[in-house]
């Protein structure tokens, strides 16, 4: 059967069904369903801990599951592992380039292993260094790279081999706003490229601005899908913060927010706080507070950070988030 | 940043394993890049360059008058056994090379292109014996500058540096076992150097066992240093060969058939 004909005959270029696996007592996935469509980015989103690496360490043949299947490109992942890494490219917290090679000869490397000969190899280097602007640290060792030279050193290691599908497994944590806008910038590029892409993510603004899918999994287990817009409308993507002058205020505060997000804003300290899906209502918020006239001491509208989310989907708070920190 | 072409080329044809003969290239490609490493990395030529001669400089100037009498009567009876006990100390590189992989995260990305699953240790191993042979080759030609003379011929030198290859091959499954359980490259260094000193220093490689005390002498006899560093006298300078060269061909098999499936269990269970 051909590569295209396989994937005519899935509609998926990914499907994981009830995927399992525990590492002694921990359950790192407990029974997940994904399906991606090709040429189209899913986000994984979740906080440290939730499964999202265990989950691309699957589909990328580095581990296998204790029960449940999962397809990549219509290749199943345990049995037909050297077809599915004919498929894939990895970048990510656990696939790394060679510290002590240059970033020409770890491209090399890679296209060689590949089988692509040796001047052809160092054509694709030379072309992939160029594209990430490494050209000039093209003979540097990898070492003396700074976080975001090595991310994008780790992206186009991925892509030596023209993957169809490419897993990006946090590929910005750690790096800071100029590196992240960067990183996210190739990857737009990527996708329109048409490949199809798999990104795992703690940031909910990564997801939102990069996926076309979104699954939050927590504790191992999906517990929402659906697009970015269909998400920010079901858990509210933004945050209204209001903190009146006067703490008289705060009840008035309390029932205009309340009435326009439709939800029961929490209150703390004097700062009244709500998810709110639609933008546009800031300035009706502002309107109206104007008209019962409520000095404003502070207003904001902040997208939500992943903790609100889960707070929101959950009941519960991401607290791996606050005991792992990012540092995994 | 120019626009990128950077996937989706031309599908490749998807092949459904990889043939013995690809396996065998990516070992050259893997053992390839542990060398390239040793260019960007000088301090590890110094390791296994610099210390050795160190060795033979140290014993033979500074002890091998007291031990042997004159210092070229030592250098003959020493050499072999310095040789052994450097390609001891040299298969660590395996160990401290595989965990580094494994606890960079470089593993994980070779694992996850199609190539053969044995070629990266096998890579690892191939790039050993390139460092070895040039280990013992230097050491050859640092002892012969100071006056160590093969006693015997090519053949038999020849065969004293296959046989010292062969061990290594076999001892370098031990080293993979530590790379794999060791929780850094630097316990894999700690490892090594705590255990191969007592063990290369209780065997004949400086002094006679003669010269040892009593209850001693059969510990350094069975170890199998002294055996192989038996051999090698044996093969350069001339004097008994069978029965140390059996012995050590049984040493090697019997560490092989030990370590390689201890080691291949950690592997998996660690990968």
């Amino acid at each position: 059967m051909s590569q295209l004909d396989r994937l005519a005959g899935s509609a998926h270029a990914i499907e994981v069904e009830g995927l399992v696996k525990r590492f002694g007592d921990t359950t790192a996935l407990a029974g997940v369903d994904l399906a991606v469509r090709p040429g189209s980015v899913l986000g994984l989103l979740g906080p440290n801990g939730a499964g999202k690496t265990t989950a691309v360490r699957v589909l990328a043949t580095l581990i296998t599951p204790d029960a449940g299947r999962a397809k990549v490109g219509g290749y199943d992942v345990v049995r037909e592992a050297h077809q599915v890494r004919q498929l894939i490219g990895l970048t990510g917290q656990y696939a790394s380039v060679d510290d002590t090679l240059t970033g020409t000869e770890n491209l090399v490397l890679i296209g060689r292993l590949l089988g692509i000969p040796r001047a052809a190899a160092k054509a694709r280097a030379r072309e992939l260094l160029d594209a990430f602007a490494l050209s000039e640290a093209a003979g540097r060792a990898t070492k003396t790279y700074s976080g975001g030279m090595r991310r994008r050193l780790d992206l186009a290691a991925s892509l030596v081999g023209h993957p169809q599908l490419l897993y990006l497994d946090e590929p910005t944590t750690g790096l800071d706003p100029r590196g992240r806008a960067e990183l996210w910038e190739l990857i737009r590029g990527l996708v329109a490229d048409g490949v199809t892409v798999l990104l795992t993510t703690q940031y909910l603004n990564e997801a939102d601005s990069l996926a076309d899918d979104i699954v939050v999994i927590d504790h191992g287990k999906v517990i929402a899908t659906g697009t970015p817009a269909e998400l920010k409308a079901k858990i509210g993507a933004r945050t209204l913060e209001v903190r009146p002058a006067d703490e008289v205020d705060v009840r008035t505060v309390v029932a205009v927010v309340g009435e326009l997000a439709n939800v029961t804003p929490e209150v703390e300290g004097g700062l009244v706080t709500a998810p709110v899906a639609d933008p546009e209502l800031l300035p009706i918020v502002v309107r109206r507070l104007d008209d019962a006239g409520v000095v404003v001491a502070e207003l904001a509208l902040r997208t939500s950070s992943l903790e609100e989310v889960f707070l929101t989907l959950t009941g519960h708070p991401a607290d791996e988030v606050a005991e792992e920190g990012i540092t995994a | 940043m120019t626009t990128i072409s950077t996937t989706i080329a031309p599908p490749r044809p998807i092949t459904p394993r990889v043939s013995p003969l690809e396996g065998l290239r990516q070992t050259m490609t893997l053992a390839w890049r542990t060398l390239v490493q040793v260019r960007h990395n000088p301090w590890e030529l110094g390791d296994f360059s610099i210390q050795p001669i160190m060795f033979v400089l140290l014993f033979t100037y500074v002890f091998g008058g007291a031990i042997a009498g004159s210092t070229g009567a030592y250098l003959t009876f020493a050499l072999p056994g310095i040789i052994v006990m450097n390609m001891l100390f040299v298969t660590m590189y395996v160990g401290t090379g595989l965990n580094t992989d494994l606890t960079k995260g470089v593993f994980d990305r070779l694992r996850s292109l199609p190539i053969a699953r044995w070629a990266p240790l096998a890579g690892r191993i191939s790039a050993d014996l390139v460092k070895q042979a040039w280990s013992i080759f230097l050491l050859l030609g640092v002892g012969m500058i100071l006056g160590f003379r093969i006693g015997t011929n090519m053949a038999a030198l020849l065969a004293a540096i296959a046989l010292i290859l062969l061990f290594a091959l076999s001892f370098s499954w031990v080293s993979v076992l530590v790379g794999v359980i060791a929780k850094d490259p630097e316990k894999v260094q700690i490892f090594g150097f705590t255990a191969l000193f007592p063990v290369t220093f209780v065997s004949n490689v400086f002094v006679q066992t003669e010269t040892m005390p009593g209850w001693l002498q059969p510990i350094v006899k069975a170890n199998p240093v002294s055996i192989l560093a038996d051999a090698a006298r044996g093969l350069m300078v001339g004097g008994p060969v069978a029965t140390p060269v059996m012995q050590t061909l049984l040493w090697a098999a019997l560490i092989a058939v030990v370590f390689a499936p201890l080691a291949v269990a950690r592997f998996k269970r660690r990968v």
